[in-house]
């Protein structure tokens, strides 16, 4: 479980990296929402994985973490808010820049097709 | 217990549910009741630093749930300190606002709290995850504040300034796993006690993580390579929330002050002084950049928003040393730059208002309507900045300088702090000269009238260097006093033994 658990974690926080990097703001957008799962998984972990414990001390030998749970509920309201208002404000850079690239420059042209450069002769 | 540790908390939180519910009524209303809380703020925070300069440390535990099982509010003189400034220079800029800057948002005055409350929450709480929340509390309302005003040119730094700080947080939350992973606590005195006594491979998982954090509060300070959001973002926000977010820099130095010294610090065994022999460098490679940005910088907001950055490196650098002058001198410097720098963008913004279509840029323009008041003001703040005596700025230098130990750390502080200081008076008697005394013919068509509210709050944040001159003895003083507590981590660690639940009559208690 624990390898299948670090993998997860790796894949979210990996393709969350990648799609932060890119140049619009949607990808990005998606990166954080990636990455605050890949973190979320991360957070829960740091308790130790045990299945079927219970949370209390003292009622057996072994028992399971609550407070990384308390702590992941946190992160993942904030996390929601967050990526709430990033939407709104991605929204409004589209809306002010008629575009959604991230620095909100204007798009170059687009390369125009082969047949029409063999027409114009360049 | 005393309950007066959460009023700096509860005062702007009320407040601002009373100005989110009242989104409605007329804004003189409104106004009044968000200065009033504002000023209430500032004198439960003015009691606090009162409380805590009798050196002793004063916890305020949740739930009466004893440390470290609860989450809890510490105050020392740092926190009590850091209350202070913020209440000050946020009564100004509010008041700044109120004279027009806050019309055109129904929800600025509740933004503006709430940024308060996230302040004084972490500068309060004992707790890392509480510090997170803090975090969180202070960047949504900055968030809302950065985008006040409208116009296109705020939406892309805006939207760097949100994605970036959401990384920061994700950061954060890795950092603060792998400390609870190993250490199986977040209340800061119990970390201070725990982690010296980590060992072995879960040494590097504490490392990795505090490294991390340093990550974090380095994003927040605008460390050099963390610090290329600011400029743009600062230059481009209304001025009174530009001022305030004078103080947001100094949260993350706060941050590294407080969790670096006390849980990192001297006593913390192997982990001793973790990555301090790395903010040293950086802190003067940011200053040099700050300088580099404040030459080149084509208008006064820009010019003041790389003085912040400058204020980072000049800052960290003595901090990074560890003794306990330099964190005295950084703690001094410290209230006087926070000041300075917000004045200096509420001139900005006076000048700008003055100049019609040349605003704020670095350019010849008609003369300006108020031209006397706005060069005394300019000239008083560039003064202080630039660190010439007779103002704050100097001694802050000053005592900077005298606090470093001779050796090669003195010789890179003093080459990198005195020539960045001298190509900072450069940069303002250039952007000085040519705003204030170089005219073209003509007139502006419309200079837009200077109101009381704008004008004494702008001149009296401006005169605070002179107040902080005339107050050196005390205020350095109590700096002193509070780089002491804070070398000392062992107070700290005391809270955890402080009995928080103290039947206050024992014989009514039995009587039940």
């Amino acid at each position: 479980m624990e390898l299948l658990f670090a993998l997860v974690i790796g894949a979210l926080t990996a393709s969350g990296v990648y799609l932060l990097l890119r140049a619009r703001t949607f990808p990005v957008i998606m990166g954080l929402t990636l990455l605050s799962y890949g973190v979320n998984l991360f957070l829960f972990a740091s308790g130790r994985l045990a299945t079927g414990q219970q949370p209390v001390i003292g009622t057996s030998a072994n028992y399971t973490d609550p407070l990384p749970q308390a702590l992941v509920l946190t992160a993942i309201v904030i996390g929601f808010a967050m990526t709430a208002f990033l939407v709104v404000l991605s929204l409004r850079n589209l809306a002010d820049n008629n575009n959604d690239h991230v620095d909100g420059k204007r798009e170059k042209a687009p390369p125009s097709s082969k047949q029409e450069r063999e027409v114009t002769g360049k | 217990m005393t309950h007066w540790l959460i009023a700096p908390i509860l005062i702007p939180l009320l407040g601002g549910i009373l100005q989110v519910v009242m989104g409605y009524a007329p804004i003189s209303l409104r106004r009044t009741l968000a200065l009033t809380i504002t000023v209430i703020s500032l004198a439960s925070s003015i009691v606090l630093l009162v409380l805590a300069s009798d050196d002793s440390y004063r916890i305020y535990a949740f739930g009466n749930w004893q440390p470290p099982f609860g989450i809890v509010l510490v105050l020392d003189r740092l926190a009590a300190l850091m209350l202070a400034l913020t209440g000050i220079l946020g009564l100004f800029c509010h008041i700044y606002a109120s004279g027009g800057a806050d019309e055109g948002n129904r929800q600025f005055h509740a933004l503006f709290l709430f940024q308060l409350m996230g302040l004084n929450i972490a500068f309060l709480t004992g707790d890392l995850f509480n510090l997170f929340v803090a975090f969180e509390v202070l960047l949504i309302a900055s968030y809302g504040l950065l985008m006040h005003g409208g116009g296109t040119a705020r939406t892309v730094p805006g939207l760097h300034y949100v994605a970036l700080n959401l990384v920061g947080s994700a950061l954060f939350l890795i950092g603060v796993g792998m400390i609870y992973s190993v250490t199986g606590t977040l209340n800061m005195a119990d970390l201070a006690v725990k982690i010296p006594q980590v060992t072995g491979n879960n040494l590097n998982l504490v490392k990795a993580g505090g490294m991390m954090l340093l990550v974090v509060f380095g994003l927040k300070a605008a460390i050099l390579p963390l610090c290329f959001w600011l400029p743009k973002a600062y230059a481009r926000a209304t001025a009174p929330v530009a001022a305030l977010f004078a103080v947001m820099t100094k949260v993350g130095i706060y941050a590294i002050v407080r969790v670096f010294l006390l849980i990192f610090g001297e006593g913390a065994g192997e982990l001793a002084n973790l990555g301090m022999d790395w903010l040293f460098p950086l802190a003067l490679i940011t200053l040099s950049m700050g300088v580099i940005g404040a030459l080149g910088a084509d208008s006064l907001k820009t010019l003041v928003a790389w003085q912040v950055i400058i204020s980072v490196g000049t800052l960290l650098a003595p901090i990074a040393l560890g003794s306990v002058a330099g964190l005295s001198a950084a703690l001094f410097y410290l209230v006087s730059t926070t000041w300075t720098v917000a004045a200096l963008f509420l001139v900005s913004e006076l000048v700008a208002s003055q100049r019609g279509l040349a605003g704020d840029s670095i350019v010849t323009a008609p003369k300006m309507r108020h031209q006397t008041l706005l060069s005394v003001l300019f000239f008083i703040g560039a003064v202080a900045a630039a660190g010439l005596p007779p103002l704050s700025g100097f001694f802050g230098k000053l005592l900077i300088l005298q606090s470093v130990e001779p050796g090669v750390e003195m010789a890179w502080l003093w080459g990198v702090l005195l020539v960045g200081s001298f190509l900072t008076l450069i940069a303002y008697s250039r952007a000085g000269s040519i705003v204030f005394w170089w005219h073209v013919d003509g007139h502006v068509e419309t200079p837009e009238p200077i109101n009381n509210r704008v004008s004494i709050s702008t001149g009296i944040l401006t005169c605070l260097t002179m107040l902080i001159v005339v107050l050196a003895g005390p205020v350095s003083d109590y700096t002193r006093a509070t780089a002491e507590q804070l070398h000392d981590n062992r107070g700290y660690i005391n809270i955890l033994q402080t009995p928080v639940h103290v039947p206050q009559n024992p014989l009514v208690g039995e009587s039940h």
